[in-house]
C-alpha cells in the first residue's frame, strides 16, 4: 500500500468515535416551534437586523443585511412571524441581536426550480455566493464570497476541498459525501468556476475510504484536473494550513494567506451549500449537524434550519443520558462548551456533543516532558509560551509565535499534567493584542 | 449542572502520576533481580531509600502546605536512589542520599518540574563523594561468590588494570584480573565469540549496584516505557549508540591497543549505562523538550560517559555525565528551537561591498 500523504510536524491521534453516528442517514428535523436566528453567524461584522417585532418573514427572505466587506447576510430559515428581538449568546461566545421566529405550521418550498449556473461568469457566481449568505461551514465561518474573490494578478494553482473532518465524533461531511456525492461534486465545480484553479484536490482522511472510492468513481468523466486524495488520519489535518501542507506540500508563511501559496481551501459542506445556492438559489438557511457523544441516546446526522435550539436537536435524538455532564458545540478538540441548551445553532455548527463526566480533575505542575513541543503542528513551544503568559509576559509569548497558534488543542490533549494550555493561549492572545 | 471549560474536551491517556507509576513498574523487574542476586540486604536498601524519600517529601510538604505524594515522583526518586546503591552499603547512606535528593535538589528549587538536575543522581553523587569507600565496596552476585577478587565490578577491575599499564582487550584484562564468569556465559561465549563478561553483564551475573546488574531486564523496562510513549527513542538510542561508537573507536586506547579496537558489548552492558540511558537520562524535567535538543543532550551524555569511563580516574561515568548534561540543558533549551511552521525567513542583509 502506498504511503498516504499527511502533514509532517506534530499532530495527535485521538480515538475518532465516528462509529457512533457514521451509519446514521441524514434526517430532516421536524419543524421546531420557534427558532432563534442570531445576526452573528459568521466571522466578521454581525449582520444588521432589518426586521421588527411582529413582522412576517418568508423562507429565504433576508432578515439581516451584511454589514461590511467581511460579513454575510442572514436569511430567514422558515416561514413565520418575528415574535421578539433579543440579545443572544451563541456557542462561540459572541453576543448579538437575534430574531426569535415563530414558525408557521404551513411551510412553503420556494427552492424547487433549477437554474443554470454554467452560463454565469465567475464574478456573477461570487455575487450569487454573497447574496446567498454562504460562509465556510467547517466551523470558522469565514464569508465564502470573500474567500473566492481572487485579487487581480493572483492565480490559483490548486483548489483544495476539505473533506477531512478530522475532529472526532463528527460525521456530517462524511454523510454528505456518501448520500449526495453528485451534488457535492457539482458544488465543487461551482467553486472552481469562481476561482478558476489549475487543478482541484479533494482531501479525505483514510478513516473514510468508502467516501474516497465513491467520489473517485464519479469524477472520472469530469474532464477537469481533479483528484481525490486519501490522507493519513491525523488531527488537525482539517486545518487549512495542515491540509495545504498535506496535499500540495507547501507551507503557508506565518501571517499570510493560503492564496499566497496559490491555494484556496473550501470545506466540503460549503460545496454542498454552493450547489444549493447556485442551482436552486437557496440561501444558507439549513445545514447538516451531527448530534453525537456518549451522553446522547440516539446519535444522528440531522438537517436542521439555522437557529434551531440545541434542546430541540437533543429531544429529536431521544434526549440525553443521566450521566451527561458537558454539552459541546462543534468537535471535542476545538468546540465550545455551552451551559444553556437553548443556545441556537449557527451556520458553523457542524456538531453537537453530549459528553459524560470524565472524572478527571488531575492537575500537576509542568514537568517539562516536551510532549506539547513534539505534538504542536505549528512547531511552537507551548510550554514556554504558557509559562510566559502565566507570569504576564505577553510580549515574550508573542515573540515565541503565540499568534501562529490556532488553538487546535494538540498540546493540551497530550499534556500529562493536564495544564490548561489552550485557555492560556486564548487569554494570552487577547492580552497581547490589547497591549499592542 | 453542566461543566463549562475550554477546549479540548477530550484528553490523551498520558498522565504525570500514571507515567510515574509506569516507571516504577518498568523498574521493578531489575530491582527484583538485584534483590535475588544480592539477598535481603539489597531489599532493605531499596525499602529504606524509598521510605526516606517519601518521608522527606511528606515532611517538606507540611512546611510548604502541599500534598505532592500522590504524583508518585517521590517513590520513583527513592527507588532510583536505592537501585544506585551497592548492595551492602550501610543503611544511613541511602537515607542521606534520598533526603539530599528530595530536600536540596528538588524541594528548594520548587518541587516537581523545577529541579535542575536529576534528584536521584544528585543524591547518589553526593553520597559517592562523601562516602567513597562504602560506595565503592561491592559484593558479588550470590551464585558467583568464589574468591576475594570477585568483589570488584568489571569497570573497577578494568580501571585498576589499565592504571597498572596492562595491555589487551577489556575481556582479556578482566580474565587476567581473575574475575569469574558463569559456566553458562563460558559456553555461550565459545559458541558466539562474544566476550563471556559481556554475556554475564547482560544476563545479570556481574556485581554492581542493586539496580544495574541485569542489562536485559533494564532493556525490557526501557522498551516498556517506549511502548507506553512515556519516553521517546531519541535519548536512549542516541546515548547508547554514541557511547558504543566511541567505545569501539577509542575504547582500545587506554589498554594500549590503538583506535578501532575497542569492545562494544561489554561497555554497553556493564555498569549503570542501561539504567542511566533508559531511566535517568530520559527524566522529563531535566532534559530538553525539543527533539533536536534531546539528541544534543544524548550525544553529550554518550561523550562524557565515554570520557570519564576510559580516561577519568573514576570507574563509572554515567551518573556524572548525565548530571553534567542536566546542567547544560537550560542552555540547550535556550538555543535549540523547533522549526516553526511557515517560518518567515528574515531578509538576508546585502553583502555587497
Amino acid at each position: 500500500m502506498n504511503k498516504l500523504a499527511t502533514f509532517r510536524r506534530g499532530g495527535v491521534h485521538p480515538d475518532d468515535k465516528k462509529a457512533l453516528s457514521k451509519d446514521k442517514k441524514l434526517e430532516r428535523l421536524p419543524l421546531p416551534h420557534e427558532i432563534v436566528v442570531s445576526m452573528s453567524q459568521h466571522l466578521g461584522a454581525p449582520a444588521l437586523l432589518v426586521k421588527k417585532k411582529g413582522d412576517e418573514v418568508k423562507k429565504g427572505e433576508v432578515i439581516g443585511e451584511e454589514a461590511g466587506y467581511i460579513s454575510a447576510s442572514v436569511h430567514s430559515p422558515v416561514d413565520g412571524v418575528v415574535k421578539d428581538i433579543i440579545k443572544v449568546r451563541v456557542a462561540s461566545g459572541a453576543v448579538a441581536d437575534a430574531a426569535v421566529i415563530e414558525c408557521s405550521p404551513e411551510q412553503s418550498n420556494p427552492f424547487e426550480e433549477k437554474h443554470d449556473w454554467k452560463s454565469l461568469s465567475s464574478s456573477e457566481i461570487v455575487d450569487l455566493i454573497r447574496k446567498m449568505g454562504i460562509v465556510g461551514m467547517g466551523g470558522a465561518t469565514f464569508p465564502t464570497a470573500v474567500k473566492v474573490t481572487i485579487p487581480m494578478g493572483k492565480e490559483v494553482e490548486a483548489l483544495i476541498i476539505n473533506g477531512v473532518e478530522c475532529e472526532p465524533y463528527l460525521t456530517s461531511d462524511y454523510r454528505l459525501m456518501i448520500e449526495k456525492p453528485d451534488e457535492v461534486l457539482e458544488g465543487v465545480m461551482i467553486a472552481a468556476k469562481a476561482v478558476n484553479p489549475r487543478r482541484i484536490i479533494i482531501g479525505i482522511e483514510a478513516n473514510k475510504m468508502d467516501a474516497v472510492s465513491l467520489l473517485e468513481a464519479r469524477i472520472s468523466g469530469f474532464g477537469y484536473p481533479i483528484a481525490v486524495m486519501p490522507l493519513k488520519t491525523k488531527y488537525p489535518q482539517g486545518d487549512e494550513k495542515q491540509l495545504i501542507k498535506a496535499t500540495i506540500g507547501k507551507e503557508v508563511p506565518s501571517g499570510m494567506l493560503p492564496l499566497d501559496v496559490g491555494a484556496v481551501v473550501c470545506n466540503l459542506g460549503t460545496c454542498y451549500a454552493l450547489y444549493e445556492a447556485a442551482v436552486y438559489h437557496k440561501p444558507l438557511i439549513e445545514r447538516v449537524i451531527t448530534v453525537s457523544g456518549e451522553g446522547i441516546n440516539e446519535p444522528k446526522n440531522i438537517i436542521a434550519p439555522i437557529g434551531t435550539k440545541f434542546s430541540d436537536l437533543i429531544a429529536f435524538c431521544g434526549g440525553e443520558k443521566d450521566d451527561s455532564a458537558e454539552l459541546v458545540a462543534g468537535g471535542p478538540m476545538m468546540g465550545f462548551d455551552v451551559s444553556d441548551s437553548a443556545t441556537p445553532m449557527v451556520k458553523g455548527s457542524g456538531g453537537l456533543l453530549s459528553l459524560p463526566l470524565s472524572a478527571d480533575d488531575f492537575s500537576a505542575p509542568c514537568v517539562l516532558c516536551g510532549k506539547c513541543v513534539q505534538h504542536c503542528p505549528m512547531g511552537l513551544q507551548p510550554n514556554k509560551m504558557f509559562r510566559n503568559i502565566k507570569y504576564g509576559n505577553y510580549q515574550a509569548a508573542m515573540d515565541l509565535g503565540l499568534m501562529d497558534c490556532k488553538e487546535c488543542g494538540c498540546c493540551a490533549y497530550t499534556c500529562p499534567s493536564h495544564l490548561p494550555l489552550v485557555q492560556g493561549f486564548k487569554l494570552g492572545k487577547k492580552m497581547g493584542r490589547k497591549k499592542k | 449542572m453542566r461543566i463549562v471549560r475550554t477546549s479540548p474536551h477530550i484528553h490523551g491517556a498520558l498522565r504525570t502520576d500514571k507515567a510515574m507509576l509506569f516507571v516504577i513498574i518498568a523498574l521493578i523487574p531489575s530491582a527484583l533481580w538485584g534483590v535475588w542476586a544480592f539477598g535481603i540486604s539489597a531489599l532493605l536498601v531499596l525499602l529504606v531509600s524509598i521510605a526516606a524519600s517519601v518521608l522527606t517529601e511528606y515532611l517538606l510538604g507540611l512546611v510548604s502546605k502541599e500534598f505532592t505524594l500522590k504524583d508518585f515522583s517521590a517513590v520513583v526518586t527513592g527507588l532510583l536512589v536505592g537501585m544506585n546503591m551497592p548492595p551492602s552499603v550501610p543503611l544511613y547512606i541511602p537515607v542521606i542520599a534520598s533526603a539530599f535528593a528530595m530536600a536540596v535538589v528538588k524541594w528548594t528549587f520548587g518541587g516537581l518540574g523545577c529541579n535542575w538536575m536529576n534528584p536521584a543522581l544528585a543524591g547518589r553523587v553526593f553520597v559517592f563523594f562523601s562516602f567513597t569507600s562504602q560506595m565503592s565496596t561491592f559484593t558479588p552476585v550470590r551464585w558467583m561468590a568464589l574468591d576475594a577478587l570477585s568483589s570488584a565490578t568489571p569497570l573497577s577491575a578494568l580501571k585498576a588494570a589499565s592504571a597498572a599499564g596492562a595491555v589487551g582487550t577489556s575481556s582479556e584484562l578482566l580474565s587476567a584480573a581473575g574475575l569469574p564468569v558463569s559456566a553458562f556465559a563460558d559456553s555461550l561465549s565459545s559458541a558466539t565469540g562474544i566476550s563471556p563478561y559481556a554475556i554475564d553483564a547482560f544476563f545479570g551475573n556481574m556485581g554492581g549496584c542493586i539496580g544495574e546488574v541485569s542489562a536485559l531486564l533494564l532493556l525490557a523496562g526501557g522498551i516498556f516505557l517506549l511502548a507506553t510513549k512515556i519516553i521517546t527513542w531519541r535519548i536512549p538510542v542516541v546515548y547508547l549508540a554514541s557511547f558504543a561508537i566511541l567505545s569501539w573507536v577509542f575504547g582500545g586506547v587506554p589498554y594500549g591497543r590503538g583506535v578501532f579496537h575497542g569492545e562494544i558489548f561489554l561497555p554497553l552492558f556493564s555498569g549503570g549505562l542501561m539504567l542511566g540511558a533508559f531511566f535517568m537520562a530520559t527524566d522529563w524535567v531535566t532534559t530538553p523538550t525539543t527533539p533536536k535538543g534531546e539528541i544534543i543532550f544524548a550525544l553529550g551524555c554518550g561523550f562524557f560517559t565515554f570520557l570519564i569511563r576510559y580516561f577519568g580516574s573514576l570507574p563509572e561515568g554515567v551518573s556524572l555525565a548525565i548530571i553534567l548534561m542536566n546542567i547544560v540543558t537550560p542552555t540547550i533549551e535556550r538555543f535549540v528551537k523547533p522549526k516553526r511552521f511557515g517560518a518567515v525567513k528574515k531578509e538576508k542583509k546585502e553583502v555587497k561591498a
